[in-house]
């Protein structure tokens, strides 16, 4: 009864959602502005019908009617409450209601209020908002319907939504409960996170559409959304760190990226998402890469997308494969229409997208903006193609193949180097612009020399502490190459971004007469998306930090111990000391071991690595770890290799600076959030007095 | 006879080499880290994308073995590699072999990003001509200009070509 309720909420706002794409065609073709308003109002609905079918179903998970296939496959009598709540994003069906939901919150933020100043938009805000809330529950309702019930029919037990002919209801006696894998705290935050990341880019898809439709090409989408995509960004870019975070603490493989095609399917988005958050910028301050930012956003939507489709699709085996149905085909047309009516449309729209400035110089800001797009579609380009070429060569060849991390790592590391790099210069140049002041004077080349020596100006006195680092690590007795460079790149980009915020703090400082720290303070305030944005990269170059210390110099070593007998690893010695067993009272039998950690002779802790097995005899391997900001020294009970009391197989990984990586996404997301805090409304500047401007000054 | 003496000296260095390498193997058999580097390039043949070194099967205990007792044999990294290709293909292995249609995955980004490089120094160099053409004209309004209303008309030129 429950369960028809549940069902029967998704068929009214699938209803809801195609209503509101009707009406708002209808209300923009025959100029009716109050159908507009009936299809916003329909929309407005879907949010609070999403709600009312997404906690019908919590409530199922919740008390465990073990008669729905769904709550079956996902819950156990014995997993925690909150584990059963947020199993509703544990499977396949109910992840794609929960995507719907989070959708139709996010339509509802954008359209709720405020809405009027943008009339124009509205309509087609609403189609493509509606039209993919649509597309999700249609997979709810036709193939994969989380309120579908269990019948014993003649000799089977099957699903169905409605009662087959001689069939009765099937409830079993407990479920199957939660893969282990997700039996984890991070479970709560990471897929929510990756969701929001993911249905937040819709917006800024939907009135870029908007704008290519009714033809309002300046960058009023733009600006309208820009606090939307640093959201997207934001959450998605939590999503990854939380789901490395997961992996470390989780999958037992001592690292937090296993370049698994499902992880690289939630960073492609990300990948063309900051590249759309840097071209922004050139077209809000000069005019320019309009097509180029349509482009991105098309990219991102069709992105997330793809990347729903190659979790839930089952097209490729990963460890995120629990999720496997026939929802494929529908995945990919949707991509494949709405990508070509998106492009179709840029396409009709290409002559009024003209740049309005123009580029002055191969060094200026928005040159090396370009420079650092032409990076991330590398690296998009290298991801994308890792992910499709095995299937590719499947059909051409008819044998498997694995295109695991030495492909990605070997062809996107320079890149990344490279990006490192670039994001130290690129602030400068725009301090560099200043310096052409009489650009009609002047030769190309002798204009290219005069930006090339503005921006050397700037970084001399940051580019020292960098040698001095570069010195430091050769004394240190690092060779390795990449180490160098990556490390060196790093020390620059810090030097030149601290750097940045002091010589403001001191100029605003000097000026107002100001201690440094309140002009600093009051120079952010003021100007939140740039120092929000060099927090940003402050951030990345301290998780640039923990990725080189952990992918150039880790360790590991792996041997059975007997009680009492150690192993060594990076001047730590590990000392098998006991093991016990233990049943939980969820229902998993523990296996612990302690193990005592020394350094240099001298005892520091005791670590307890663990491998749990539940009830339906799926393992799971929790490291042991100590953590420092120096290195972290991970510790594994082998499980796989088979423990007795005797002897037991311990594997231990010595990661150096890997906490800065954690340490850093918390700064990354802290510049955001100064980036994407609100500010004051200002009025808007038409694109045309700013442009004449802008030529001549610097880029912000 | 030359030749005959370097194949001589080769075989005698070749045969050595196994003599040895049997005798330490009689005397210490392959560590678990011996089997790992070698086990965590191959790919786990069953569970994909999970490299074997830390794959927890049944099935995966059973090859990590395998590499042990070759190993104790005397074969060599490649050599227990290669035994794995043969026995369930390409697909063990890390990255696709360098061959035929596989070279496909190695060039098509490279080709790409070669494109975005040539697509990228084209953009620079029309936006650079279009400045550079601009700058012609305003030195040409310049030259030609005499009166005193003529600095007037350069900016209104000039700003007129911005907008255009």
């Amino acid at each position: 009864m429950i369960a028809d309720f549940g069902f029967g909420v998704l068929v009214i706002t699938f209803l809801a959602a195609l209503y509101s794409i009707g009406a708002a065609l209808y209300g923009h073709f025959m100029k009716r502005q109050k159908w507009v308003e009936s299809a916003r109002l329909a929309m407005l609905l879907t949010f609070p019908l999403l709600t009312l079918a997404s906690l019908t179903l919590i409530y199922l998970l919740v008390t465990g009617d073990f008669n729905i296939k769904f709550v079956y496959e996902v819950t156990s009598r014995d997993m925690p409450t909150y584990l059963k709540v947020t199993a509703l994003w544990g499977g396949q069906s109910g992840s794609l209601l929960f995507w719907s939901w989070l959708m139709a919150a996010f339509a509802t933020a954008v359209t709720l209020r405020k809405w009027e100043r943008d009339r124009e938009f509205l309509p087609w805000v609403i189609v493509v908002a509606s039209l993919t809330i649509a597309f999700f529950l249609g997979l709810n309702i036709f193939f994969e319907n989380p309120f579908a019930r269990l019948w014993q029919t003649f000799n089977d037990i099957e699903a169905y939504t409605f009662r087959p002919a001689n069939a009765v209801p099937f409830t079993a006696q407990d479920g199957r409960g939660l893969n282990p894998l997700l039996r984890h705290p991070g479970m709560i935050i990471h897929p929510p996170m990756l969701y929001l990341g993911f249905v937040s880019y819709v917006i800024p898809f939907a009135f870029a559409i908007a704008a290519l439709i009714t033809g309002r090409t300046d960058d009023r989408w733009i600006r309208l959304t820009r606090r939307w995509s640093l959201v997207a960004w934001l959450f998605l870019s939590l999503g990854l760190v939380l789901g490395g975070r997961w992996a470390y603490d989780v999958l037992g493989w001592g690292g937090y990226w296993g370049w698994d095609p499902v992880e690289i399917a939630a960073f492609m988005p990300w990948l063309t998402g900051t590249a759309f958050l840097h071209s922004v910028m050139i077209q809000e301050k000069r005019g320019m890469l309009k097509h180029w930012n349509m482009i991105l956003v098309i990219l991102t939507y069709a992105l997330v997308l793809f990347g729903t489709f190659l979790t839930r699709s089952g097209v490729l085996s990963s460890v995120h494969a629990f999720a496997q149905s026939e929802i494929g085909p529908s995945f990919f047309i949707f991509i494949g229409a709405t990508f070509v009516a998106s492009i179709a449309l840029l396409i009709y729209r290409w002559d009024s997208l003209k740049a309005e400035g123009q580029m002055h110089s191969m060094f200026s800001r928005e040159a090396l903006f370009l420079l650092n797009n032409l990076l991330f579609m590398g690296i998009l380009v290298i991801c994308f193609w890792g992910v499709i070429s095995p299937l590719i060569t499947e059909l051409l060849t008819g044998q498997k193949v694995t295109v695991g991390p030495p492909y990605y790592e070997r062809a996107a590391g320079p890149l990344f180097a490279l990006l490192v790099f670039l994001m130290g210069i690129a602030p400068l140049s725009a301090w560099g612009h200043t310096a052409v002041k009489n650009i009609t004077t002047q030769s190309g080349m002798e204009l290219e020399k005069r930006y090339i020596l503005a921006i050397a100006r700037l970084m001399w006195k940051p580019a020292i502490p960098a040698v001095l680092v570069l010195v430091g690590l050769l004394a240190a007795g690092i060779t390795n190459i990449y180490a160098l460079i990556g490390l060196t790149f790093v020390a620059l980009t810090a030097s030149i971004t601290f750097y940045e915020f002091w010589r403001a703090a001191r100029a605003r400082s000097r000026a107002q007469g100001e201690n440094l720290f309140l002009a600093l303070w009051r120079l952010a305030g003021r100007n939140r998306r740039r120092y929000g944005g060099y927090t940003i990269h402050l951030g990345v170059i301290l998780m640039a930090i923990g990725i080189i210390g952990i992918e150039m110099f880790q360790t590991e070593t792996q041997k059975s111990l007997a009680v009492g007998e150690s192993i060594q690893l990076a001047g730590y010695t590990v000392r098998y000391d006991s093991l016990a067993q233990f049943p939980a009272s969820d229902g998993r039998l523990v296996t612990r071991a302690s193990v005592s950690i020394f350094k240099d002779g001298k005892f520091i802790t005791e670590l307890h690595p663990r491998y749990d097995v539940y009830s339906d005899g799926q393992p799971m391997t929790i490291p042991g770890v100590r953590s420092t900001l120096a290195d972290d020294l991970y510790v594994l009970l082998v499980n796989w290799e088979g423990v007795t009391s005797q002897i037991a197989p311990f594997k231990v990984y010595h990661n150096p600076l890997v906490n800065w990586l954690w340490l850093g996404s918390f700064v990354f997301i802290f510049g955001t959030l100064i980036a994407a805090w609100p500010e004051p409304e200002r009025e808007v500047v038409p694109a045309q007095t700013r442009k004449t401007k802008a030529v001549y000054q610097p880029g912000d | 006879m030359k030749k005959n003496t370097i194949v001589l000296i080769f075989s005698l260095l070749v045969t050595l080499a196994q003599v040895g390498s049997v005798a330490a193997q009689d005397t210490n058999p392959p560590t678990d880290d011996e089997v790992n580097a070698i086990a965590k390039e191959l790919f786990c043949p069953v569970c994909e994308n999970t490299p074997l070194d830390v794959c927890p099967t049944e099935a995966c205990k059973q090859w990590r073995d395998l590499i042990r007792l070759k190993l104790a044999e005397g074969w060599t990294e490649s050599q227990i590699k290669q035994y794995f290709v043969d026995q369930y293909g390409a697909r063990v292995l890390s990255e696709p072999p360098r061959q035929g249609w596989y070279w496909l995955i190695y060039l098509i980004p490279v080709a790409l990003l070669l494109a975005g490089v040539y697509i990228l120094a084209r953009a620079y160099q029309s936006m650079r001509a279009t400045v550079t053409a601009e700058r012609v004209s305003i030195e040409e309004a310049k030259q030609a200009s005499t009166g005193p209303d003529n600095e007037y008309l350069r900016r209104v030129e000039e700003e007129l070509k911005k907008r255009s």
